[in-house]
């Protein structure tokens, strides 16, 4: 097993809040990785730098042996990097296929001028683009609801929908922002097939959430952060018996009653 | 029906519908205007495609406007003397460069500097126009000579018609085109939301980029066309005032909808004109068809926000949907 996506002394500062001080931690290839804590811990920020959505202030982010720091995230996409959103972001008054088709983005070549002028081969292209989207939909079981606007779809399928569309672009490491928030108990375990059987297919995951269950029960490999410092990182177990983490989320559970 | 077949018989009634319009419409001066109208839907699709899909507004269409007129005006000029088309061509180029250099470092940041940026530009160009000796200054450039397609020398009011409607439909098919495609799916996405589009690898400030240069091709074109039909140049035509009508009709016949473009740029430019007759018999003060325009446009704006084309088919298609469901009953 090697590294995939490697995070090092990495810092985030807004307007001298800090964010996300000095992270450092891999990812391993083929292993479902997740990134926890407490609310305002910085996790969503991490997930935002790491897909290229936010800047990073000091540090250094690598994937695939790639310095990807600060790349622009559709560059980040093409190098194989895909994810979904914690308030999901579909597009809204499109239909569910034509969300997943946007995810075959980078598979097609036509541009403005061979669009413009309808040359034969982009007919082809279309034709190939929407099969795929097809299969991505099945993928996720949303095979049946091709045509429905994907702002119509309940929100547990629009969540479905959001990982068919990510893994359509056939990324290396999927980041999965909040994949289960909202979800019922029944939804939250079709999600835990999929993933796992997205993982069987390759893919590396990579999931910030706060669902603990849903953490503890599916990831070989859990980092904790809190205040934007990471505390503590291992297996299910250690990070569980960890003083830290509980204290991390002690304090969290009084803060809030 | 399926799509394709709703397609060609749209295209097939639209193009029937302006072929049939000479038929009818003898006066020069009423086809002249039935002219402006092609010409206008050429300025307004570009504009169409970068308020409805990529989010930006441009308010100096009017100078890409000129540079296209000018360069035809200049380059088939007796010291040039270079076929239409080549001087048409110039001024596409001319046009592309120029909106480069705007667009590339605007179009990199969110917000609305594009918008501030042609602003500006539109009048630079203005004041380039007025003063600068080989452009004809304020008295502007006469005499340009008509446009020749093979055999056929365009000089009448019937055949001007027929040619700018052609390239009209032309650039109205090419349009389609793109925003059914994977460029315009892409557009679309991006309009919805950057963040996510860019996620799945499409590339932002490369597509606003492309759609600001081909809206500023339409523009250019749009001079051309102008130039040859008019035979005369001059600054007033391309200034504020113009640039502002081009975002009013884009406005009004409805954003990011192809069809929208012939419907606002033929409402605005038939409006304006029918306005300023009435203005001029009813007299009751100074201006007052410009009071009336304005009056209408706020109107239009309160009742029909999505567009004159988008409210009037939605009608039409609830309407008919009342009426299978009152048979059904």
């Amino acid at each position: 097993m090697s590294a995939l996506l490697q995070v090092e002394g990495v810092s985030k500062i807004f307007d001298g809040l800090v964010a996300v001080n000095n992270a450092t931690f891999d990812v391993q290839e083929g292993t479902i990785t997740a990134l926890i804590g407490p609310n305002g811990a910085g996790k969503s920020t991490m997930l935002n730098m790491i897909s290229g959505a936010l800047p990073v202030s000091i540090g250094k982010i690598t994937f695939n042996k790639r310095k990807i720091t600060n790349k622009p995230p559709h560059k980040i996409a093409g190098y194989g990097v895909s994810r979904t959103f914690q308030n999901v972001e579909l597009f809204s008054n499109m239909s569910a296929l034509e969300n997943v088709m946007i995810g075959r983005h980078l598979r097609g070549r036509c541009g403005m001028l061979a669009a413009a002028t309808r040359l034969w081969h982009l007919r082809r292209e279309e034709l190939k683009i929407e099969a795929d989207a097809h299969e991505f939909l099945n993928r996720v079981g949303l095979g049946d609801m091709a045509d429905e606007p994907a702002g119509d779809l309940p929100f547990g399928k629009q969540r479905l929908l959001e990982i068919a569309r990510a893994i359509a672009v056939e990324p290396k490491l999927l980041l999965l922002d909040e994949a289960a928030s909202g979800l019922s108990t029944r939804e939250k375990k079709d999600l835990v097939k999929l993933i796992y059987s997205l993982r069987s297919d390759g893919i590396t995951i990579f999931m910030v959430d706060h669902d603990m269950d849903l953490v503890m029960d599916i990831s070989e490999h859990v980092i904790v952060l809190d205040h934007g410092e990471k505390i503590a990182e291992g297996t299910p177990q250690q990070v569980q018996k960890n003083d830290k983490v509980i204290a991390a989320y002690l304090g969290e559970e009084v803060e809030d009653a | 029906m399926d799509i394709r077949t709703k397609r060609f018989i749209g295209a097939f009634l639209f193009i029937t519908l302006i072929g049939c319009v000479p038929l009818f419409v003898k006066n020069g001066y009423h086809l002249g205007i039935l002219t402006m109208v092609a010409i206008n839907t050429i300025l307004v699709i570009g504009l169409n495609l970068l308020m409805g899909y990529a989010g930006q507004v441009s308010l100096g269409h009017a100078a890409f406007y000129g540079i296209g007129a000018y360069s035809t005006a200049v380059f088939t000029s007796s010291q040039f003397g270079w076929h239409p088309f080549v001087a048409a061509l110039a001024g596409i180029v001319i046009s592309i460069i120029v909106a480069a250099i705007i667009g590339i470092p605007c179009l990199r940041l969110r917000g609305h500097y594009l918008a501030l940026a042609t602003l500006g530009f539109g009048w630079i160009m203005y004041i380039v126009m007025k003063n600068w000796e080989p452009l004809g200054g304020t008295s502007g450039i006469e005499k340009i000579p008509f446009l020749v397609v093979g055999n056929i020398v365009i000089n009448d009011d019937q055949s001007r018609f027929y040619f700018t409607w052609a390239v009209a439909m032309i650039i109205l098919w090419i349009t389609w085109n793109i925003v059914h495609s994977r460029v315009g799916r892409a557009l679309r996405a991006l309009h919805t939301s950057e963040s996510a589009a860019s996620s799945l690898g499409v590339y932002i400030t490369g597509y606003k980029l492309q759609v600001f240069l081909l809206s500023a091709v339409f523009a250019s074109i749009a001079g051309s066309l102008y130039a040859h039909c008019i035979n005369f140049v001059s600054p007033n035509t391309f200034n504020f005032v113009t640039s502002v009508q081009i975002v009013v009709m884009t406005v009004i016949g409805g954003m990011a909808s192809v069809w929208g473009a012939p419907v606002g740029a033929g409402a605005i430019t038939i409006l304006v004109e029918v306005l300023r007759e009435v203005g001029d018999k009813v007299k009751i003060m100074k201006d007052s068809d410009v009071i009336m325009h304005g009056l209408i446009l706020v109107l239009a704006m309160i009742f029909m926000p999505s567009g004159v084309y988008c409210t009037i088919f939605d009608g039409i298609v609830r309407l008919f949907r009342r009426k299978k469901t009152g048979g059904a009953a």
